[in-house]
C-alpha cells in the first residue's frame, strides 16, 4: 500500500453493505420473532403442519407459563362459572386455575442474581481496573495474568468442587451464593476490559483535579467515572449476559428457593405433554431484561464495542 | 503569591534520568522561565513542585514551607499541563469553575460565576462558555487550561508549554496577557517552554536545562550576553548562534579556546575573510545571509536594504566572540 487512500464509499456499495447487512439482521431473528409468535399460538396451532403463519392469537401459553391448572369434573365447572379472563381461557379444557406457577419466582431469582453479580462485578471490577492502572503494585502483572487465568479453563470443570464447597458453606439454593459465583466468573473479564479503558484516560485528568484540591477518590468519582461510562456499561452487558444465560452451574447448585430462570424453563415442557406456547412464552419474556438493558445502555455501547479507540 | 525554593532536587525513572541536582530560587513575584529541548527535564521539574512527582533526593518549599511530604493539593499551586487537562464530559464554564468548586477552597456559587467570566474575557474565551469542552479549537482549549488556572490564586502558577499549540498571532498575544497577568496579579510563574522568544520576553529570569541539569540561570539579557556554556549560548537567539573553530579570524584566542560563538550580529561585512554568499532570505524587516566561510556556514543579518545576490563575494569579520574550550564551557577572557 502506498499514500493515503481513504475513499468515501460509494452510495452503490453503500446500498449493497445495508442490504447485506439487513438480510443478515433477518435471517438472525428469524427464530427470535418464531418463539414469540408461538407464544401467542395455541398448542395445537404451535405443532401444527405445515407450520401456520397466520393463525387466531391466544394469550394461553402465557397463562400456563404463569399458573398451576387442575381437571376439574363437569358438575364443578358447571357449579363455578368463570370470574376471570384467564380462568376462561383454561376452561376450554376442562381446567381451573388452582394457583401460580414457580415462573415468576424463578424469573425474579434471575433478576437478582443476574443484575446482582452484574454490579459486584462492575463495581469491584471499576475498583480493582483503576488501581492496577494508576498505582504501582507490586507483581501487577502477574497479579493480572492470574486473574485472567481464572478464566481460561470452562467454569464448569470446577462444578464438583464448588458443589461441594457450597453444600460446606450453606451457600448451595442461595440467591448470594449465585451472585458470588457469578461475580468470580465475570470478575476477570470486567477487571481486563475496565483496565484497558481506564489506561485510555489520561492520568493528567485526575492529577489536575488533585492539584486543584480535590481527594483522590473525589478526583476517581469526578472524573475518572464519567470518562469510564462507556467501558463501565459495555462490561456491564457483557456481565449481564453471561450471569443471565448461565444454565449449568444454576442446574447444579439451585433448587427450591435460588432457582433462576433458565434450568426452570425446560421444565414447562414436562407439566402435562408439550406445552410449546408456554414454553415460547417464558423464552420470549427472558429474552426482554438484557434487550432492555442493551438498549438503555446503547448510547455508551456504541463507542464501547471499539474498546476505548474513538476519544477525543 | 510566595516564593518558591528548589535545592539540590534529583529525580529518575529508573534509569533514566528525569532532573539531576537542580537548583532553583523562584523569588516572590518571578516569572522563571525554564527552557530546553525536549527530553531535558522541563516537564519534571514542575511535576516536582506540583508533587505529583516524589523527589529522590533534596528539598522544595513554598513559601518557606518544606513541602516534600505535603500532597499536590496542599502544596497550594496551580497547574497548566503541556495536554489534556479538560474534561470532555464537562462544559467550558464547568471546567473553568472546577479548581474553585475544589473541596477545600469553598468559593460561593456566585463568586464562582463571576470569576468564570472575568478570567473568559481575559481569554477571550466568553463566548464558548456553553460549549462542550470537546467542542473547542486547539487554540481555544489551551486558552480554557490557562484560564483553570488563572482562576485561582495560589502560592505559584506551573504553566508546561500553554503556548504551544496556538497560532503565531494568538501566541504573540497571550504573551502579553500573561505578562500583563503576571505584573498586575503580583504572580509567581514557573514556566516551560522551548520556544526562546517566549523566555526572552516574558521572563525576569530564565533557567537552561540541559539533559536533566539545570546548565545557567539568570536574566535573558545576561544569559544572551554571558552564556556559560556553548549549549546555552546557542538555546537564545534567532538564527542562532554560529559556533566555529577559535582560530577561524585572526582574533587573539585565549589559551584553551576550540570553538568560538559568534553572534549573527556579530559578524561584520566590510573588510576581512572572504566568504561567498549561498542563500538569501529576505524576512521583511530585515535580511538573513547564509555564507560559505572556508568550508564552515555562517548566518547573518544584515540590513533589509542592503543587496546581496547568491553567488556573491563578502568581507567579513568578526566582532565580541565568545569562546569556548573542548568541554564546551566558556572561556572568559582576561
Ligand atoms: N514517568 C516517567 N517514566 C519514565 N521516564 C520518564 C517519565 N517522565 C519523564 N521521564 C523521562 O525524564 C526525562 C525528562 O522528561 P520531561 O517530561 O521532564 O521532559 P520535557 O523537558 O518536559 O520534554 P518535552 O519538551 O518533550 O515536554 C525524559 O528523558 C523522559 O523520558
Ligand atoms: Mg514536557
Amino acid at each position: 500500500m502506498s499514500g493515503f487512500s481513504v475513499t468515501e464509499p460509494t452510495p452503490r456499495s453503500k446500498r449493497i453493505a445495508a442490504t447485506l447487512v439487513t438480510l443478515y439482521a433477518v435471517i438472525t431473528m428469524i427464530p427470535l420473532l418464531w418463539i414469540f409468535i408461538t407464544g401467542f399460538k395455541s398448542p395445537a396451532d404451535a405443532i401444527a403442519y405445515p407450520p401456520k403463519v397466520m393463525f387466531e392469537p391466544t394469550l394461553e401459553g402465557y397463562v400456563n407459563l404463569f399458573t398451576t391448572r387442575t381437571r376439574q369434573t363437569q358438575e364443578y365447572l358447571d357449579a363455578n362459572p368463570p370470574d376471570t379472563w384467564y380462568e376462561e381461557i383454561v376452561r376450554q379444557y376442562d381446567m381451573t386455575v388452582v394457583g401460580p406457577s414457580k415462573f415468576g419466582e424463578r424469573f425474579f431469582n434471575s433478576v437478582i442474581i443476574g443484575f446482582g453479580s452484574t454490579f459486584l462485578s462492575v463495581f469491584l471490577g471499576t475498583l480493582a481496573a483503576y488501581a492496577f492502572s494508576r498505582f504501582r503494585i507490586p507483581f501487577a502483572d502477574d497479579l493480572l495474568f492470574f486473574i485472567l487465568s481464572t478464566r481460561m479453563m470452562p467454569p464448569v470443570a470446577v462444578a464438583i468442587p464448588i458443589f461441594l464447597m457450597y453444600r460446606q458453606l450453606g451457600l448451595s439454593d442461595t440467591h448470594l451464593g449465585m451472585i458470588l459465583l457469578y461475580t468470580g466468573v465475570n470478575i476477570s473479564l470486567a477487571v481486563w476490559l475496565l483496565k484497558g479503558f481506564i489506561d485510555e484516560i489520561p492520568r493528567e485528568y485526575e492529577e489536575a483535579a488533585l492539584i486543584d484540591g480535590y481527594t483522590r477518590f473525589q478526583a476517581f468519582y469526578k472524573v475518572v467515572l464519567p470518562q469510564a461510562a462507556t467501558g463501565i456499561a459495555s462490561t456491564a452487558i457483557f456481565c449481564l449476559i453471561f450471569a443471565w444465560n448461565e444454565y449449568a452451574f444454576a442446574v447444579l447448585l439451585t433448587s427450591a428457593t435460588a432457582q433462576t430462570a433458565p434450568p426452570f424453563i425446560p421444565t414447562i415442557i414436562g407439566v402435562g405433554g408439550l406445552d410449546w406456547p408456554a414454553v415460547a412464552a417464558g423464552a420470549t419474556l427472558f429474552l426482554l431484561p438484557v434487550m432492555i438493558f442493551t438498549i438503555l445502555l446503547r448510547k455508551h455501547l456504541l463507542r464501547g464495542i471499539t474498546f476505548g479507540a474513538v476519544r477525543k | 503569591m510566595a516564593e518558591v525554593n528548589i535545592q539540590g532536587v534529583t529525580k529518575s525513572f529508573g534509569t533514566q534520568r528525569g532532573v539531576a541536582d537542580i537548583d532553583l530560587h523562584i523569588a516572590d513575584g518571578a516569572f522563571v522561565v525554564l527552557l530546553g529541548p525536549t527530553g531535558a527535564g522541563k516537564t519534571t521539574t514542575l511535576r516536582l513542585v506540583a508533587g505529583l512527582e516524589q523527589a529522590d533526593a533534596g528539598e522544595i518549599s513554598i513559601g518557606g514551607r518544606v513541602v516534600n511530604q505535603e500532597t499536590p493539593a496542599q502544596r497550594d499551586v496551580a497547574m497548566v499541563f503541556q495536554q489534556y487537562s479538560l474534561y470532555p464530559h464537562m462544559k467550558v464554564r464547568d471546567n473553568l469553575a472546577f479548581p474553585l468548586r475544589s473541596p477545600i477552597l469553598n468559593v460561593a456559587e456566585d463568586e464562582i460565576a463571576r470569576k468564570v467570566q472575568q478570567i473568559a474575557e481575559v481569554l477571550r474565551i466568553s463566548h464558548k462558555l456553553d460549549n462542550k469542552a470537546t467542542e473547542l479549537s486547539g487554540g481555544e482549549m489551551q486558552r480554557v487550561s490557562i484560564g483553570r488556572a488563572l482562576v485561582r490564586d495560589p502560592a505559584i502558577y506551573l504553566m508546561d508549554e500553554p503556548l504551544s499549540s496556538l497560532d503565531a498571532k494568538l501566541r504573540a498575544e497571550l504573551r502579553v496577557e500573561l505578562k500583563r497577568i503576571h505584573a498586575e496579579m503580583a504572580a509567581t510563574l514557573l514556566y516551560v517552554t522551548h520556544d526562546q522568544i517566549e523566555a526572552m520576553t516574558m521572563a525576569s529570569h530564565v533557567g537552561v536545562l540541559d539533559e536533566g541539569r539545570l546548565v545557567q540561570v539568570g536574566t535573558p539579557r545576561d544569559i544572551y550576553e554571558n552564556p556559560r556554556t556553548a549549549y546555552v549560548a546557542a538555546r537564545l537567539g534567532q538564527p542562532r548562534i554560529n559556533l566555529l573553530p577559535a582560530d577561524l579570524f585572526d582574533y587573539a584566542t585565549p589559551t584553551g579556546a576550540v570553538q568560538m560563538g559568534l553572534r549573527p550580529e556579530n559578524i561584520v561585512l566590510g573588510s576581512g575573510q572572504a566568504a561567498s554568499v549561498v542563500r538569501v532570505e529576505h524576512l521583511g524587516d530585515q535580511t538573513r545571509l547564509h555564507l560559505k566561510l572556508a568550508d564552515h556556514d555562517v548566518i547573518t543579518l544584515v540590513d533589509a536594504s542592503e543587496s546581496a545576490n547568491p553567488g556573491d563575494t563578502m568581507r567579513v569579520t568578526a566582532r565580541d566572540p565568545l569562546f569556548f574550550d573542548a568541554q564546551g564551557d566558556r572561556i572568559t577572557q582576561a
